[in-house]
């Protein structure tokens, strides 16, 4: 019929009664699949659903089998990849020959002529709307709500009011931060210790170039060693003094170029374990933020802002390393009040 | 007599339900509703399955996790670490992994779902937005989509901290980080949530009832909320010969969409348990526990988190100011905060932009095609290369690595990439949308090119185009081709200024922005035009057979 129309829509020299759109055509014919029409498609149809199903029981099989083959108890390395490679095939082939089989069932063996549902807007009717209007307009009316403003005002001030508790309650999810962001374990003649062991180290220890991951000697003692140590964490690195830029202000705080800095970047805190040796630079793996030890760990690269801190450091009686004070400024990243 | 007893008592419970719940009426209701067929609306599937596999594996895996920060001795099956102090958390992890049958397999499963579960519910966003089924009525389903999509990141994040591993806990030091930045209450919001100084005693168990039940209860009241919507609209359909933006074209609910839909949960089930079962994911055991002083090279977070951590990579570090004694690190506000944000203003204001600059307010069913949507699409595409750019930023390290790059030019490479890209981007994707266009109105007024080349008596040479059907043709003409809303004159004829006027002025602007460049469909009086005076091909084509030289367009559909 469509195509009738638009046979004769166009008609040449004769536009007037020509429609500015096309008519949508219509569903298209439908065509019967295979199955449809030959019943031992069907059938073989029938039987393949039926094998995949049938799969899925084997599926259930494998995954028995390898739940009790394979006990778990002294067992090696090897035998966990096994075990869950086993339980896995057999989980997979039981819930895969399901799926399979119903989709294949589906689009073979179902009706497949497409049907057509009608829509109907979402919007209600303009009576629909006018006995909802009619309808609150009531209700408000009976609860007397814009009436009784005394009932109203003191209703919102009660309803503002009582979520304050269960702000409230939450205040003791954590103690106020004060000062502690600000303090380490470090101060005068705490010994640089190894991490992880925790062995003090002497200063002859560090040889040129070599690089210390570092703990508070006292770490372990502490009452909360994880939090602590997440503040303390520092990096000890011997270089030639001579490459290190001076700077007035940190006159003693190394020892023959032995150099102690925090080891918590000051972008978001991840721990700036990369030390290269050729360049004097330390990267830190999270996010390349980069500082140049010879500048007094200044960013040279990356997100970071501010240079890594530096732990004045000496030697105690016994040739030991050992702090001289606290960072002069908190470690890690950075915060509002820090300033 | 089987069969009778059969019958029997499924009319028996029929009735136990009716005369209960009402059931014959949702049945009728429902069951025979019809949903159209295309592959790309499998992929809210896909997620909606995928969550609940993550219900049943994270169900499993609560039986033996102990969601507990308290220092424990490991003893178990696994060897290496036997003796060593760690967090009951990864101790549970590893029993899980090495002492229940099975719990490794469903790690994985867990693991792997979440990934699928987010990536699902990313292209499905994609699907949705391109094709434009977020305009009327869908509109807040699109922002219900958009919160899930937000609570999928949320519930992933606070589940891949839980194990407390090496890995985790630097992913939760780095959160640390961004909230201590937030302005005037950074320090007081992490206090509060780590219950004092990072890492604290508490931060496992608080994310464990975060992930287990707040945002799964919150993800699950939501997908009901989206899926009745998708029940009360009706689901879009593709444009195509019968159908309109009137009526639904497709299968029944019941028998073929239970099945397939159905089964396709267990085909959905079934591949990951094979991935889970071949591909190991998130092995905590060789991170070790976690120790705020070592860190390894080469880490990325879960895919989902990397375009924030590549943001957060690419932001250089100057943007940090101290101000009167104050701190305000832009370097991590804006990619870690006000980054995300924007992407998901954006996102939740689209629809509404879009269709305010179109000044169109009807109901839309029939669903887009990218090309006839060219800005839509091609702010997509940019928006999705700006995303991507991000995420390989997120790379960065590994990228340098195995390519033997620097990483400083890498990092700069992608800064410039992230700026330049998208408008880039955004141009050639429009350009491409009108190139398609205009070979759809091609192909409808000349038809399809058949490679047959002829050669006329004059020793003229011409390729055959062979008609379209009426329904082939359809689907290249159907679209509507929006116009830019003209402005109306900012005074009145006393001079006066118009209220509104300014707005209106941006409207326009904005109208222009995405409607000024377009392609009209081809119309009727085009069809005609193009056969009576077009292509001299056709007109020979057409002369072969009938000396008036038409006949073309009534040919179709043979």
């Amino acid at each position: 019929m469509s195509s009738e129309q638009s046979r004769e829509v166009a008609r040449p020299g004769d536009h007037a009664g020509v429609p500015d759109r096309f008519d949508n055509p219509g569903l298209p014919a439908h065509r019967h699949r295979l199955t449809d029409a030959d019943p031992r498609a069907a059938k073989r149809a029938e039987r393949q659903v039926s094998l995949l199903f049938a799969a899925s029981a084997i599926g259930t099989v494998i995954f028995l089998v390898g739940y009790f083959a394979f006990p778990l108890e002294d067992s090696t390395f090897g035998e966990l990849q096994k075990s869950t490679l086993v339980l896995g095939i057999g989980l997979g082939l039981a819930l895969f020959g399901i799926g399979v089989g119903a989709v294949h069932w589906a689009k073979t063996l179902m009706p497949d002529t497409e049907m057509i549902d009608e829509r109907h807007p979402q919007r209600g009717t303009d009576e629909d709307r006018q006995a909802a209007v009619d309808i609150l307009a009531l209700g408000a009316e009976e609860s007397g709500v814009g009436r009784r403003a005394l009932l109203r005002n003191s209703l919102l001030g009660a309803a503002a009011l009582a979520p304050i508790p269960a702000v409230v309650l939450l205040r003791d999810l954590g103690p106020l931060p004060g000062a502690v962001l600000s303090e380490t374990l470090w101060e005068d003649g705490v010994r640089l210790a190894r991490d992880p062991g925790g062995v003090p180290i002497k200063l002859e220890e560090v040889t040129p170039g070599s690089v210390f991951h570092v703990i508070p000697e006292n770490l372990s003692e502490s009452e909360h060693p994880l939090e602590e140590k997440a503040k303390a964490a520092v990096l000890l690195i011997r270089l030639d003094p001579e490459l290190v830029e001076d700077d007035p202000e940190r006159a003693g705080w190394d020892i023959d170029g032995v150099y102690a800095y925090s080891k918590i970047c000051t972008h978001v805190g991840c721990p700036v374990a990369l030390y290269e040796q050729q360049t004097h630079h330390l990267l830190c793996p999270c996010h390349q933020s980069t500082f140049d030890v010879t500048q007094h760990c200044k960013v040279i690269f990356g997100p970071a802002k501010r240079a890594l801190p530096q732990l004045p450091i000496a030697v105690d009686d016994e040739g030991y390393l050992v702090a001289t004070q606290d960072f002069t400024e908190p470690v890690g990243p950075s915060y509002w009040e820090r300033g | 007599m089987s069969q009778n007893l059969t019958t029997r008592a499924a009319g028996g419970t029929a009735d136990f339900l009716d005369t209960r719940l009402g059931a014959s009426k949702a049945v009728k209701g429902l069951a025979r509703k019809i949903f159209p067929d295309h592959w790309s609306f499998m992929l809210g599937e896909i997620a909606l399955y995928s969550f609940v596999i993550l219900l049943l594996s994270g169900t499993f895996l609560t039986l033996w996790f102990d969601p507990s920060m308290q220092l424990t001795t490991y003893e178990g099956a696994y060897a290496p670490m036997n003796g060593q102090e760690m967090s009951a958390a990864y101790a549970s992890t590893l029993h899980i992994s090495f002492d229940v049958r099975g719990g490794l397999l469903m790690r994985q499963i867990h693991h792997w779902s979440a990934l699928i579960f987010v990536m699902a519910m990313a292209v499905h966003m994609f699907r949705v937005f391109f094709t434009g089924a977020f305009r009327k009525p869908r509109e807040l389903n699109w922002v219900i989509g958009v919160v899930l999509t937000l609570l999928g990141l949320g519930t992933g994040f606070t589940g891949y901290s839980l194990p407390d591993d090496l890995l985790s806990g630097n992913g939760l030091r780095i959160i640390e980080g961004i909230l201590l930045a937030i302005p005037v209450v950074g320090t007081y919001v992490t206090f509060f949530l780590f219950g004092g100084e990072f890492p604290g005693e508490v931060i496992i168990p608080r994310l464990y009832i975060i992930h287990v039940l707040l945002i799964p209860g919150i993800i699950l009241a939501l997908i009901a909320v989206h899926l009745g919507l998708v029940f009360a609209h009706k689901h879009t359909q593709y444009p195509g010969p019968g159908r309109t933006n009137d009526n639904v074209v497709g299968y029944p609910l019941f028998p073929v969409y239970t099945a397939k839909a159905g089964g396709f949960f267990f085909i959905v089930f079934g591949v990951i348990a094979l991935i889970s079962a071949t591909v190991s994911i998130n092995p905590v055991w060789n991170y070790g526990p976690y120790d705020p002083s070592p860190i390894g090279a080469g880490t990325q977070p879960d895919w989902y988190i990397l375009f924030l951590d590549g943001a957060l990579r690419l932001m250089p570090g100057f943007v940090e100011f101290t101000l009167l004694g104050f701190t305000l690190s832009l370097n991590i506000l804006v990619p870690a905060l006000v980054l995300p944000g924007l992407l998901v203003g954006v996102l939740m204001l689209w629809p509404f932009v879009e269709s305010w600059a179109a000044n169109d307010k009807r109901e839309h069913h029939l669903l887009d095609r990218p090309r006839n949507a060219p800005v839509r699409t091609a702010a997509g595409i940019a928006g999705i290369f700006f995303y991507l750019v991000l995420c390989l930023a997120a790379a960065n390290d590994l990228i340098a690595t195995a390519f033997n790059l620097s990483i400083n030019d890498l990092t700069n490479l992608f800064r410039a990439l992230v700026i330049v890209g998208p408008p880039l981007v955004f141009w050639v994707t429009k350009r491409i949308c009108f190139g398609l266009q205009r070979k759809d109105r091609e192909v409808a007024l000349h038809g399809r090119e058949t490679g047959r080349i002829v050669r006329t008596a004059d020793g003229e040479h011409f390729e055959v185009h062979a008609d379209l059907s009426d329904e082939d043709r359809w689907v290249l003409v159907q679209h509507d081709s929006h116009r830019p809303l003209e402005l109306p004159p900012a005074k009145d004829e006393n001079g006066v200024r118009r209220p509104g006027a300014r707005t209106d002025a941006v409207r326009s602007k904005l109208s222009h922005w995405f409607f000024d460049e377009r392609v009209e469909p081809a119309t009727p009086a085009e069809l005609a035009a193009a056969h009576h005076d077009g292509h001299a091909a056709e007109a020979i084509e057409a002369s072969e057979t009938e000396t008036s030289g038409r006949q073309v367009v009534g040919s179709a559909g043979d």
